[in-house]
């Protein structure tokens, strides 16, 4: 912090990152853009990229979208970077959460099948199709 | 005022709005702005193990998402989409506006886009008011109606059968009670024995939809909520805007609303795929 900063906002110290209408509206259009190609990758098949393939196209297209928003709507590319770190961490965060809880989100899918195998007609009445 | 603080002939006055504890309202800007981020930070856990959820309901059971997202409309999701992303940009612009001491544009701006949350709304309630009516819901609620019940009620109500009591619990994988009603007969208590006439749906059906409408709803609906949250600190920004509070010296209330109103439109850009276009 300069000790000749102003108590003032001035030109020279404004307060926040003033980002120009025209860079709000082109990061707008680029949204819409990829909305738009978002929908249309679905009028297509995928299923090079395995059962879900699409989702990962999907996934790809929103985070460059959310990172649209982020750096130009939410100033985060003019703020300061710790700000992005706050972001990131969470997004880290996140991913770690869902990693993890994936690893064994199968661990009971044995026992679950064992205990519909004892009585399949009572236990699963679904699999008992006439 | 502290006599730390040199004196600047440029800035006369200390600002009104600046809080004794902070140098400059640059600095005390930052400085909400990076508490805002924090709190934005908690906004993104909570929907977090909401997406959690998501992902092992649908590596474990991707049938069930491919299997019920067609009763989603893509177009509907598309449009909600745009208006989201429409609402984002009025909003940035809102916060220029704001720093430009430009009060009528600022109000548009700030009037737009509870427009477009509005109109989000409004999407919402009839795409979740179809659902409602189709028995498209959660858990014990999801009672399809556009289809044969699972064990096939509805077939037994075409073929003049004693339409089933109102089940008392929904079709689930382990609960049958309410198809076995007393004095019924059949294997499924709803179908005469040997009546082999095919089902409605005779493809292998797929059960536990309900798991993919509990996701729905609660994904959706957190995220609704949050919408609505951001509609009423709109209204006040709005409001405080009306009385000329804000200008390019103080407009800290109406970025904040604005990052908050990022974040709602950021877990949209996530959920619409994720829900509308399984593939």
């Amino acid at each position: 912090m300069s000790p000749s900063e102003p108590t003032r906002p001035t030109a020279a110290h404004p307060v926040g990152h003033h980002v120009p209408l025209r860079v709000l509206a082109a990061t707008l259009a680029a949204l819409l853009v990829l909305t738009f190609i978002t929908v249309a990758v679905t009028w297509f098949s995928w299923s090079d990229f395995g059962r879900a393939g699409n989702i990962w196209i999907a996934l790809v297209i929103a985070t460059l979208k959310a990172a649209l928003v982020a750096l130009y709507f939410m100033h985060l590319r003019y703020d300061r970077p710790f700000n992005a770190v706050v972001l990131i961490s969470a997004l880290l965060f996140v991913m770690l959460f869902c990693a993890l809880t994936l690893m064994d989100a199968r661990a009971y899918q044995p026992d679950i099948q064992a205990y519909r195998d004892v009585d399949p007609a009572h236990y699963a009445p679904d699999l008992q199709r006439p | 005022m502290s006599t730390s603080r040199p004196a600047d002939s440029s800035a006369g006055a200390p600002a009104p709005h600046l809080q004794h504890h902070f140098t400059s309202p640059a600095q005390q800007f930052e400085s909400v702005v990076l508490g805002m981020w924090l709190f934005l930070a908690t906004e993104i856990l909570l929907f977090g193990g909401l997406f959690c959820a998501y992902a092992v309901y649908r590596a474990n059971h991707p049938e069930i998402f491919e299997y019920a997202h067609v009763y989603l409309s893509k177009s509907l999701g598309a449009v909600n989409t745009a208006i989201l992303l429409v609402s984002s940009f009025t909003m940035a612009s809102a916060v220029w506006a704001a720093q430009q001491s430009r009060a009528r544009l600022l109000r548009i701006m700030l009037a737009l886009t509870i427009a477009c949350g509005l109109g989000f709304l409004g999407i919402k309630y009839v795409e979740y008011k179809h659902k409602w009516h189709e028995g498209l819901l959660w858990g014990k609620l999801y009672r399809p109606q556009h289809e044969a019940a699972p064990f096939s009620a509805h077939h037994a109500f075409e073929h003049g059968q004693t339409p089933p009591a109102a089940p008392t619990s929904a079709p689930g994988d382990t609960d049958v009670s309410w198809v076995f009603t007393p004095g019924d007969t059949g294997p499924r208590g709803l179908l005469a024995p040997g009546d082999t006439t095919p089902l409605v749906s005779p493809e292998p059906k797929v059960h536990n939809v309900q798991l993919f409408f509990g996701v729905y709803f609660a994904l959706t609906g957190l995220h609704a909520v949050h919408v609505l949250a951001g509609l009423v600190l709109l209204g006040w920004t709005l409001w405080r805007a009306a009385l000329g509070h804000f200008s390019a010296a103080y407009f800290t209330p109406v970025a904040m609303v604005g990052l908050y109103w990022h974040v709602v439109d950021l877990i949209w850009i996530y959920l619409f795929p994720l829900l509308y276009l399984i593939h």
